[in-house]
C-alpha cells in the first residue's frame, strides 16, 4: 500500500491509498481522478496516462522499459520528467509519490 | 443509399468477427472504419506485439490476428468503407439512417458499434494557435506532396512517418526536422539516412527541441522552438507538419443519445443493445457489470448482438440456432462442399 498524490493541471490534489501491484494509472482510474484517460487500458500503446514526476521521485522510480520513451514522443507536451503512469507499479517504496497530470492527454 | 441488415462501425477484431456471425446466420452487413486499413487497434497500435490470450491461439501478433479474421471472412462478400467516419444517425420509420463524412448513406434496422475506444484521429500540436493554420500551412498527413516543392517545410516527430517524409521531401524542399530527444523510434535504415542527409546539409536537424510558438497572418511565417536547455530558435517556414501518431476520439457517437459513461456505451448483456432499439455496442466500447476489455469478450458480445439483429432484420422469420458442424444451410453459406 502506498499513498499516491495526484495533482491536476488546476492544482487540485487527490491523495489516494493505492494497493501494491496496481499501476499508478489504475489507482487514478479506479478513483475517478480526472485527466488520466488510459485509452488503451495499460498496454503502453496510447500515451494518454501521461504524468510528470517531480525530480525527487523521478530517479527513485524503476527505469523506463523499452517502448515507453517511444510512446512519450506522442504524449501531449512531454518533458524530461514525463512518465506513463501505467508503467509505474505501486509498492511500499512508492509511499508518498506525487505525480502531476498534464492539462490534456491529447 | 446502401441498404443492409446491419451496419458495423469499426473494423477491429470485434467488428470483423461480428460480421462473420451475421453472415453465418444469413444476414448481410457492411463495415465502416475511419482508418485506411482493416484491424483497428490491433493493426494501428500493436501490429507486431504478440497476444497470448486468444482462445486456441497460443501466440499471435495483432497483424496475424487481423489476417486470420479476414481469412475467416473469405467465404463472404462484405463491403468495407475505409477512411470514412460515421457522422449522423437518425431514425426513419423502422430504420436507422447513418451518414458518413464522405456522404455515404446507409439505411439499416441494426447499427453495431464496435468502435474500440473511438475513431483514430491524428494527434495535434499542443500550441492552440496551430488550429488557425490547419489545412493551410499546418498538416498532420500529406495528400499531395507537390505543394511543398521549393518551400521550407518543418517536420515534427521521431517515428517512421516523420522520418520518411523528411527524406522524401528533402529532394525538393528545404527541411527542418524537429524531435524532442536524440533517439528516433523509426526504422534504423531511415534514421541513418536522415543523419546522413543532415550531414550533407539537406536536412536541418534539431533534436531535444519542441514547438513553443507559431506566427503568421493568414499563412504561416515562422515557428519558435525551444530546447531542453531553454534555448529558443525562430525558424522561418512555409509549412509545419506534425507526425505524433494517432489518438482515439469517441467523436460523433457521443451525440447519438446513447448512455455513455467514461467513454463507454452502456448495454444489456442479452443483446448488447444500447438504450436505443437497434443500436448495439460490442468490444472495448461497451460497458456492463463485469465487462472485461479482452478481444475474446468482444467475440462473445458480437455473436449475441448478431442474433439480436436477426429479429429486426427478418421480423417475419424465426431465428433457429444451428451448429456449423452440422448445419447444411450454414455450410452452404460458407461454400463448404461436404
Amino acid at each position: 500500500m502506498a499513498k499516491i498524490t495526484y495533482i491536476t493541471h488546476e492544482q487540485k490534489s487527490y491523495c489516494i491509498e493505492v494497493q501494491n501491484g496496481l499501476s499508478v494509472m489504475e489507482g487514478a482510474v479506479q478513483n475517478d481522478i480526472p485527466g488520466i484517460d488510459a485509452d488503451c487500458g495499460g498496454g503502453m500503446a496510447c500515451a494518454t496516462c501521461h504524468v510528470y514526476v517531480n525530480d525527487e521521485w523521478f530517479d527513485k522510480l524503476p527505469a523506463k522499459e523499452d517502448g515507453e520513451e517511444d510512446m512519450l514522443d506522442m504524449a501531449f507536451e512531454p518533458k524530461k520528467n514525463s512518465r506513463l503512469s501505467c508503467q509505474i507499479i505501486v509498492s511500499d517504496e512508492l509511499d508518498g509519490l506525487t505525480v502531476n497530470i498534464p492539462s490534456k492527454q491529447s | 443509399m446502401n441498404k443492409t441488415d446491419a451496419l458495423i462501425i469499426g473494423a477491429g477484431p470485434t467488428g470483423l468477427f461480428t460480421a462473420h456471425q451475421l453472415k453465418l446466420i444469413g444476414l448481410n452487413c457492411e463495415i465502416v472504419d475511419n482508418l485506411d486499413k482493416i484491424g483497428g487497434q490491433c493493426i494501428e497500435l500493436y501490429p507486431d506485439k504478440p497476444i497470448y490470450d486468444i482462445p486456441a491461439i497460443p501466440e499471435c501478433t495483432g497483424e496475424e490476428l487481423t489476417n486470420n479474421l479476414m481469412n475467416q471472412l473469405k467465404p463472404f462478400n462484405i463491403k468495407f468503407h475505409l477512411s470514412e467516419r460515421v457522422e449522423e444517425l437518425k431514425k426513419e420509420n423502422e430504420n436507422w439512417i447513418v451518414k458518413t463524412n464522405n456522404g455515404t448513406i446507409f439505411s439499416t434496422p441494426n447499427v453495431i458499434i464496435a468502435g474500440g475506444v473511438g475513431s483514430f484521429e491524428p494527434r495535434k500540436f499542443p500550441i492552440k494557435e496551430c488550429e488557425k493554420f490547419e489545412n493551410i500551412s499546418v498538416f498532420y498527413s500529406i495528400k499531395d506532396k507537390k505543394m511543398f516543392e521549393g518551400k521550407t517545410v518543418t517536420i515534427f516527430g521521431g517515428g517512421d512517418s516523420a522520418l520518411d517524409w523528411a527524406v522524401e521531401l528533402s529532394k525538393n524542399s528545404k527541411i527542418n526536422l524537429i524531435h524532442r530527444r536524440d533517439d528516433f523510434r523509426g526504422a534504423q535504415a531511415t534514421v541513418d539516412k536522415v543523419k546522413q542527409l543532415a550531414k550533407e546539409g539537406k536536412i536541418n536537424l534539431f533534436t531535444k527541441f519542441q514547438m513553443t510558438g507559431i506566427k503568421g497572418e493568414n499563412e504561416l511565417e515562422s515557428i519558435d522552438i525551444k530546447s531542453d536547455d531553454k534555448e529558443v530558435k525562430t525558424l522561418k517556414t512555409d509549412y509545419a507538419l506534425g507526425f505524433f501518431g494517432l489518438i482515439m476520439q469517441l467523436g460523433p457517437i457521443a451525440n447519438w443519445g446513447l448512455n455513455i459513461d467514461k467513454k463507454t456505451v452502456e448495454v444489456d448483456t442479452e443483446k448488447f443493445e444500447t438504450n436505443q432499439k437497434g443500436i448495439y455496442a460490442v468490444g472495448d466500447i461497451c460497458s456492463y457489470p463485469g465487462k472485461l476489455k479482452l478481444i475474446l469478450s468482444g467475440f462473445h458480445e458480437g455473436a449475441l448482438a448478431a442474433r439480436a439483429c436477426f429479429k429486426l432484420a427478418r421480423p417475419n422469420e424465426k431465428y433457429r440456432f444451428e451448429f456449423t458442424t452440422s448445419s447444411k444451410t450454414i455450410k452452404d453459406r460458407l461454400g463448404v462442399k461436404k
